[in-house]
């Protein structure tokens, strides 16, 4: 059993738990990007960017997330070579679009054809990660909207009454105090990427789902040293086992982040924490 | 050929009645309005169904978790924290692959690595165990005093929760219910996507998006259509529950009415 489990296709399962993780850490910070500017921009006074704003929110929102996964994928990959089309053959007089088929010349190929693997791999990784930062980047921008409308108008009629500016308002004050009020709400995107991390399998990334379906599968002596039957059913229990660790110890973690924030804040939290200072 | 031939060779093809070939070139856009939103009828026969036998389990299973006996109120904690806390995703493929080990064991079990049974039972526990969660909220809020009038009228037992616990618990849920109820819809496009197979190319209409998307490599048709169908369907969604939701506050004053906010907390 031991050697089953050290065999080299097992190591590719393990490493594809590293790409998980990776992802998240990439992605958690990206959408927390785009959900930060996409706040700003729908609080704006500026009326397009606002509406800019508040349409990517609700958009983004009223729609199956797995539709956007597999749009983005393409649509991002397409505007790339586009772009680059474009900007490196500006002779080409052909359309882009012929009939069903989509073509740029061969300098705007994303990667070139003649790259070597690894770089096709970290284009349509960094593909799935930017598509996984515009959607959850919309709810983050929700969750921060919310937040920043929720921190008490007094706190800022104060700094203006010091005579802050603007910018400095919103630097100084409004930002400290929104996170308390965002973090529930951060709380739930994260296991909701968390979540969502093993729909990468849909983006063509060579992720844990597809290797518990590779390994599991029915395996014949003829290929391998350690014959089995379909256990692609035990595979997906140990990824069910991992994902629900995995939220465990993410809710552990967020209570203690909670614990913390709510230090010094006027919530009834943070009112609490400073009765039982006193006490 | 017309539109409305094609809307008669392809508008139930999703159940498999018309046309056996799915078109394979031209592509109009009378073709991809009608293969969707044929497909469309099996993310409204997932998303009603589960929805509807969903909502019982979610009652009970509310109950068994606020219930003082560890018996009862163990088991709902693990179920609940079960589905919430894996991916539907991964749920659907275990539960596929776990269908297809059974059918080893006797023929009884053969419908059930079909979609439209296995995926159903996925999406029937998955949505019960979050509405579970949501119902036991709006059972920890319940007013005390209304406990206590109950209390004082008598009543006891099976009248005092079809009379008092029951509507209430419906009321304050009901908001968090309505986004549980458009997400199971979002939901049920993964269907298709995980193990369980589309028979004879029967799919949902994700499922149609994607294949003409694959076919026309151009994505910037068939997805936006997928987008206005399921917009169409998150509205009709917040009508109906508004109905609803009308009906479970009529007794009361305007101000004191539970609002549904268009909040999307959970998605799976």
């Amino acid at each position: 059993m031991a050697c089953y489990l050290t065999t080299g296709k097992h190591s590719n399962f393990y490493v594809a738990f590293g790409t998980v993780l990776l992802l998240l850490a990439i992605t958690a910070p990206a959408a927390l990007l785009f959900g930060f500017g996409g706040a700003i921009a729908a609080r704006s006074r500026f009326f397009p960017l606002a509406w800019f704003g508040k349409i990517y929110i609700a958009i983004v929102r009223g729609v199956p997330d797995i539709a956007f996964f597999l749009f983005f994928v393409i649509a991002l990959d397409q505007a790339f070579e586009y772009l680059r089309h474009r900007w490196k053959c500006p002779d080409w007089l052909e359309p882009v679009r012929q009939g069903n088929d989509f073509v740029v010349c061969q300098a705007a190929k994303l990667p070139l054809s003649t790259s070597p693997q690894w770089m096709h791999e970290v284009y349509g990784f960094s593909l799935a990660v930017l598509t996984f930062a515009i959607v959850y980047g919309a709810f983050a921008a929700n969750v921060l909207y919310g937040a920043m409308q929720a921190v008490p108008r007094a706190q800022l009629e104060t700094a203006e009454a010091y005579g802050m500016s603007q910018r400095q308002t919103f630097w100084r004050i409004l930002v400290p105090q929104m996170w308390v009020y965002a973090l529930p709400g951060l709380t739930n995107l994260w296991m909701i990427l968390i979540k969502a991390t093993p729909l990468l399998f849909l983006l063509g990334v060579e992720d844990i789902v597809y290797w518990a379906r590779e390994l599991g599968g029915t395996a014949t002596p003829r290929f391998t040293d350690y014959p089995h039957g379909d256990w692609r059913m035990w595979y997906f229990l140990a990824l069910l086992v991992f994902y629900l660790g995995f939220t465990k110890l993410s809710e552990a973690v967020f209570a203690r982040i909670t614990e913390r924030l709510s230090h010094g804040q006027a919530t009834a939290a943070g009112e609490a924490q400073r009765k039982a200072a006193h006490a | 050929m017309s539109c409305w031939e094609t809307v008669l060779d392809y508008g139930l093809r999703s159940i498999g009645i018309g046309e056996r070939l799915l078109p394979r070139e031209g592509f109009t856009l009378c073709q991809h309005f009608t293969l969707i939103g044929s497909g469309l009828l099996w993310n409204i026969y997932f998303g009603v169904l589960a929805l509807s036998a969903g909502f019982f389990l979610a009652t009970a299973v509310a109950l068994g978790k606020a219930a003082a006996s560890p018996w009862l109120r163990k088991p709902a904690e693990w179920f609940i924290l079960v589905f919430r806390g894996s991916p539907l995703f991964i749920q659907f493929f275990f539960a596929y692959f776990f269908f297809l080990n059974l059918k080893s064991v006797s023929p009884i079990f053969d419908p059930f690595s079909a979609a439209w049974l296995g995926a159903l039972i996925v999406l029937f526990l998955n949505t019960a165990a979050y509405s579970g969660e949501i119902f036991y909220g709006a059972l920890r809020s319940i007013p005390k005093g209304d406990l206590e009038a109950a209390d004082a009228y008598g009543m006891t037992g099976w009248v005092k929760f079809r009379r008092v616990v029951w509507p209430t618990m419906l009321r304050l849920a009901w908001p968090g219910y309505t986004n549980e109820a458009i997400f199971l819809f979002h939901a049920t496009t993964l269907v298709f996507f995980s193990g369980f197979p589309a028979w004879q190319q029967r799919g949902d209409a994700l499922y149609y998006a994607n294949y003409f998307a694959d076919r026309t490599f151009n994505p910037f048709i068939a997805y936006p259509i997928v987008a206005g169908y399921f917009i169409l369907v998150t509205l009709a969604i917040i009508g109906i529950f508004g109905l609803m939701n009308r009906r479970l506050n009529q007794h009361l004053p305007k101000e004191r009415r539970v609002r549904i906010r268009y909040k999307p907390q959970f998605i799976r």
